[in-house]
């Protein structure tokens, strides 16, 4: 236990910012995923082909490859016609990668919603968009949370995927030192429990939110 | 103020509506009755454009609405509906499902819209409820809610469907209570309804159907006393 306790202490400088660049790709990944995801979701949903289509095929296509491969693709695809660094590209890719997911979730929840629901909107004289605004969003959302929260999780420990285009995020930075210090297991054991203590927090907090929004309303 | 002509729907081959004629007069209380699957509720959703019928014609207070029209979000203003489920909204207040057409259709400042909702709950018995959300209230309570979420736009004619059928016995009263009471107040009003008391008693013409079709129409005594199509009076012994 002392013995952790010291790596732990030891790799603190380096972990630690590690960790923040963690937190700073999963939090862009996500960002970039729930917009995206937003986006899609309802595309999918259209009644319109030309909408429904292309993004069934974006899921589809996200869905069906590894995000390893995205983020290469992205990286080096992109470095050709645009310049951009490793870091930005980390962020377009788990941004792409997640909103097909978050798509598929938010989808889920909207259809989910009862029509009765719609059709009281609308026979109160609502417009589809507003019926959509007002009374699917709020519920669909909610009904995403638990969905959604284990979603951000799995992003947070993809974004160490982010390491093999050189981010400079914990993974990458336990492989570094432990390498230079030749005591690799030691390094990524510790890294496992940075990665865990944030998992956990990230848990607790959108448990609290689930909670909140529950006990605001009590729906049935 | 409702007149349907030639009303004839189908879901995919399958015929639900089967050349309907049908007038609703100013202050009139039609009841429509008849088996399940016959198509009432199909028939009542067609008139605010829930559902599309494939041919005929409906207007409205004499303007004629096809599933097109620009105006269908404004005649819907006109023609409230209650539902079997109530629909009512889970992540709402009483008060906020009952104003939520007023101040998100009608513009209504909220300040009014608020003033016009507790006098609306105030009048279907509701009024101590109106901050609590709909899962923590009775089904009787719920469908008051929802026809006062109805009645808060002022429409000029209230479509029910089945509004007591989910209900327990016992609340199913409270809820006839307060429609025999807008009927009095001259509403014009189309039920579909299992509850031939109410029938008897408020209604002005009752309709029966059976498999889409408009089998025959008459006054509660002429249909209950003294129907002439045997489809009505099999129905009728069947439930009485
Ligand atoms: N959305 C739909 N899609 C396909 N068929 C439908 C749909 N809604 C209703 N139907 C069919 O249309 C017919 C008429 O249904 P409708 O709900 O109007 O009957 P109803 O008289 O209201 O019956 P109930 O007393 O059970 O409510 C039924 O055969 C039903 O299966
Ligand atoms: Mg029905």
């Amino acid at each position: 236990m002392n013995e952790w306790i010291t790596y732990i202490t030891k790799y603190f400088r380096v972990f630690v910012p590690a960790s923040v660049m963690t937190l700073k790709v999963t939090t862009f990944g996500i960002l970039i995923g729930i917009l995206l995801g937003m986006f899609f979701a309802l595309m999918r949903i259209s009644k319109y082909r030309a909408l429904a289509v292309p993004a069934k095929a974006y899921i589809w296509v996200i869905r069906g490859t590894p995000l390893l491969l995205q983020l290469l693709l992205i990286y080096y695809g992109l470095v050709g016609v645009v310049k951009m660094d490793n870091l930005p590209a980390a962020f377009v890719a788990l941004g792409v990668h997640n909103g097909a997911y978050i798509a598929e979730i938010f989808r889920g929840a909207i259809q989910s919603v009862d029509r009765g629901q719609t059709e009281a909107g609308v026979s109160l004289g609502m417009t589809r968009r507003k019926v959509m605004r007002r009374i699917i969003f709020p519920q669909a959302f909610k009904r995403a949370l638990p969905s959604l929260s284990n979603q951000f999780i799995i992003a947070l420990k993809d974004s160490s995927l982010a390491s093999s285009i050189a981010v400079p995020e914990l993974l990458l930075k336990a492989k570094q030192i432990g390498s230079a210090n030749f005591k690799l297991m030691e390094s990524l054991s510790v890294a496992a429990v940075f990665y865990l203590v944030m998992t956990s927090v990230l848990t607790i907090i959108t448990g609290l939110i689930e909670h909140a929004l529950k006990t605001s309303s009590r729906q049935a | 103020m409702i007149k349907i002509e030639n009303l004839s729907k189908w879901f995919g081959k399958n015929q639900v509506l089967d050349n309907i004629s049908l007038n609703v007069d100013p202050s009139e209380v039609v009841v429509i009755i008849g088996p399940s699957g016959s198509g009432k509720s199909t028939l009542l959703r067609c008139v605010n454009f829930l559902e599309k019928a494939q041919r005929g014609t409906i207007s409205i207070d004499g303007k004629v609405y096809t599933q097109k029209s620009k105006k269908l979000n404004l005649m819907r203003q006109e023609v409230g509906m209650v539902f079997q489920h109530f629909n009512l909204f889970p992540h709402m207040t009483v008060m906020n499902n009952v104003i939520e057409g007023l101040t998100q259709v009608k513009k209504i400042p909220k300040s009014r819209a608020v003033e016009l909702g507790k006098s609306m709950l105030d009048k279907v018995g509701l009024l101590d409820k109106a901050d609590t959300y709909p899962a923590m209230i009775s089904g009787g309570q719920k469908q008051r809610v929802a026809i006062a979420r109805a009645l808060v736009m002022q429409p000029k004619i209230m479509l029910f469907d089945e509004p007591t059928s989910a209900l327990d016995p016992e609340l199913v009263v409270d809820v006839l209570e307060v429609m025999k009471n807008l009927a009095g107040d001259g509403m014009t009003m189309m039920v579909v309804t299992h509850e031939m008391r109410f029938a008897r008693e408020v209604a002005d013409k009752v309709v029966y159907m059976d498999r889409g079709r408009l089998i025959e129409s008459g006054t509660p005594d002429e249909i209950f006393d003294h129907p002439q199509e045997q489809r009505t009076q099999e129905f009728l012994s069947r439930i009485l």
